[in-house]
């Protein structure tokens, strides 16, 4: 329990909101959110996004930073102690591991996405990435950097360059975290969060003047850039569309934080007069702002500016990011300037989420095994570093990494927020989870949305996963109806099933189990604690 | 571009640009009231012989 720590606090209000703004903000606000709109027409992506962010994005994002405060006055800083104190049963605090597990191996990955960030944008300082105007070319230049061709290609001599500014960013994380919660993570985040804002403001400037690059292509121009990715289709067809739907809804979950474990860690460091209601709403906003106002206004009309629809469609959030960017930014004037600009960006919302990945799992190795703050950065640095290891080294079409993501980024995910929702709307009570939302707020939530978070958001939740489970594991055909197993579950079972993707499920049960025990472990330390605490005359 | 592109566009930037710009407005200029401190008055005092009158 934290009271055998020392009582860590946010400092200030807007260091709270930088940081959890600092959590969501990343790679798929500028890479991601910018290439779904485009895909599916933006006019029935926004309204089916808009709608998300209203009935699931929000409201979770309330019920965590409601739930965080309120089990941190009761001395829990860490998700399983948090659900050990909200879930008065044994095997409460077991649902919360999943807080620890989602950040922890979410961090295995996205770190090494991170140093590709900084490392891009090194080499467009240095003038390194001119490699011509032939997208094959940065192509092969990203495969070849991350080791995307053969397994284990990134730790071989000559091609390394990823793994040592993985090295770089992996200690610059763990050093910030070493620095605690003020003069790490809220300290960092008051000037990277800012900083991110201005670089971001300063490419679109530069994005919507460019005007007609070339004059021999002028349907290719700013104008029609922005119509490629704001131009509606046929919308009233498109929201029939249940793809776009879970595309938007999923789009607004995991660009928000919500169900990662870390809105409900951080808030457990608030005090208990500290609001919520408009934290969390800003937090959010500020997300929204750079998600649509800057990430939906830079990447797919600089694309296709420069090479067209052809360029931008079918395009993943990597070939986006890695692949068309760089020829894009190296075609544009001052390239070493505004390609490092963008790529620091990246990195800069990088690095403020993978920051938010660690702190729930040194929260949980401090007040679940009583370890000192040097001992819980050396711990789960080995249990990070293993896993990262695993992730560069099985880098062929990057299995690993997308295997993890899969089932934690996504499914865990899903599981964890709709624990969460449904606890506050009905574990707790929604009049009791409304009161002590309010306590200490701001500004009232409308009262619509006590209905919405009682009824309206797990329904939406349950059936969006229900969809997500039928359509990316069963491969459901919405259209026929019939099932045939997407990659995900096929490379696990079955003919064509992959070592590679095997190996990685091992990993993540083996991790889960490592987990479960530290769990097993804290949660008898916290029992004896709370019978101490009973008992105190006895002795 | 066409009128619906801009109006989408539009709509959507505006939107979150507002409501981005509110909250910080809030966070930053409008400091909430201290907790103020419950001042006990003569009707706020209950002594145990009260419901003997």
């Amino acid at each position: 329990m934290a009271d055998a720590q020392p009582k860590e606090a946010w400092s200030s209000r807007l260091g709270v909101i930088l940081a959890v703004a600092g959590s969501a903000v990343g790679l798929g606000n500028f890479l991601r959110f910018p290439g779904l709109a485009s895909q599916y027409g933006s006019g029935a992506f926004m309204i089916a996004y808009f709608i998300s962010l209203v009935l699931i994005g929000i409201p979770i994002g309330w019920a965590e930073w409601a739930l965080g405060r309120y089990a941190g006055q009761q001395g829990f800083r860490s998700s399983p102690g948090i659900f050990y104190a909200l879930i008065r049963h044994k095997w409460g605090k077991y649902i919360g591991v999943l807080g620890v597990i989602i950040p922890v191996v979410i961090y295995m990955y996205y770190v090494y996405i991170e140093a590709w960030c900084i490392g891009y944008a090194s080499y467009f300082a240095t003038g390194h990435l001119s490699l011509g105007s032939d997208v094959k070319t940065y192509s092969d230049f990203w495969e070849n950097f991350v080791g995307a061709n053969s397994d284990g290609f990134a730790f071989s001599t000559g091609h390394n360059q990823a793994v040592m500014f993985l090295l770089f960013v992996f200690v610059l994380n763990f050093y910030l975290i070493y620095r605690g919660l003020v003069a790490g993570i809220e300290f960092f985040c008051k000037y990277a969060m800012p900083a991110l804002v201005v670089i971001a403001l300063v490419i679109l400037v530069r994005v919507l003047t460019l005007g007609t690059p070339d004059a021999a292509k002028p349907d290719q121009n700013v104008l029609t850039g922005l119509g490629f990715m704001w131009n509606p289709g046929d919308w009233q067809t498109q929201l029939k569309n249940p793809q776009l739907w879970l595309a938007a809804a999923g789009q607004i979950f995991f660009s928000l934080s919500v169900g990662f474990g870390v809105i409900i860690t951080y808030a457990s460091y608030l005090k208990p007069e500290n609001d919520v209601v408009l934290s969390g709403l800003s937090a959010s906003a500020a997300n929204e702002f750079c998600e649509v106002a800057l990430g939906g206004l830079i990447t797919v009309p600089a694309a296709y500016i420069f090479l067209g629809a052809a360029g931008v469609v079918g395009q993943g959030t990597f070939g986006l990011g890695f692949k068309v960017l760089p020829l894009v930014f190296a075609k544009m004037p001052l390239p070493g300037l505004f390609g490092f600009l963008f790529f620091f960006l990246l990195f800069l919302a990088a690095i403020t989420s993978s920051l938010s990945m660690l702190q729930p799992g040194i929260a949980f190795l401090e007040e679940g095994l009583g370890l000192k703050r040097k001992q819980s950065v050396t711990l789960l640095g080995l249990i990070t570093a293993v896993g990262c290891a695993f992730v560069v080294y099985f880098s062929k079409d990057l299995k690993a990494l997308d295997t993890l993501d899969f089932w934690v980024g996504t499914v865990c995910i899903f599981m964890m927020a709709t624990v969460i929702i449904i606890y506050y709307g009905w574990g707790m009570g929604i009049d009791r989870a409304w009161a002590e939302t309010h306590r200490g707020a701001e500004m009232r939530i409308p009262r619509i949305f006590k209905f919405i978070i009682k009824y309206v958001s797990p329904t939406f939740l349950i059936i969006v996963f229900a969809m997500f489970v039928l359509t990316k594991i069963f491969g459901l055909d919405v259209a026929t109806g019939k099932f045939a197993p997407t990659g995900y579950m096929s490379e696990l079972i079955g003919e064509h099933s992959s070592h590679v993707a095997r190996f990685t499920v091992a990993f993540l049960v083996i991790t889960i189990a490592f987990f479960a025990l530290l769990t097993s472990l804290a949660g008898s330390r916290w029992d004896h604690e709370k019978k101490n605490l009973k008992t105190p005359e006895s002795k | 571009m066409t009128p619906g592109g801009w109006i989408i566009m539009l709509t959507s930037v505006t939107a979150v640009t507002v409501l981005f710009v509110g909250c910080l407005y809030r966070v930053l200029f409008h400091q909430p009231p201290p907790p103020t401190e419950k001042l006990h008055g003569i009707d706020d005092i209950h002594t145990p012989d009260e419901g003997d009158n």
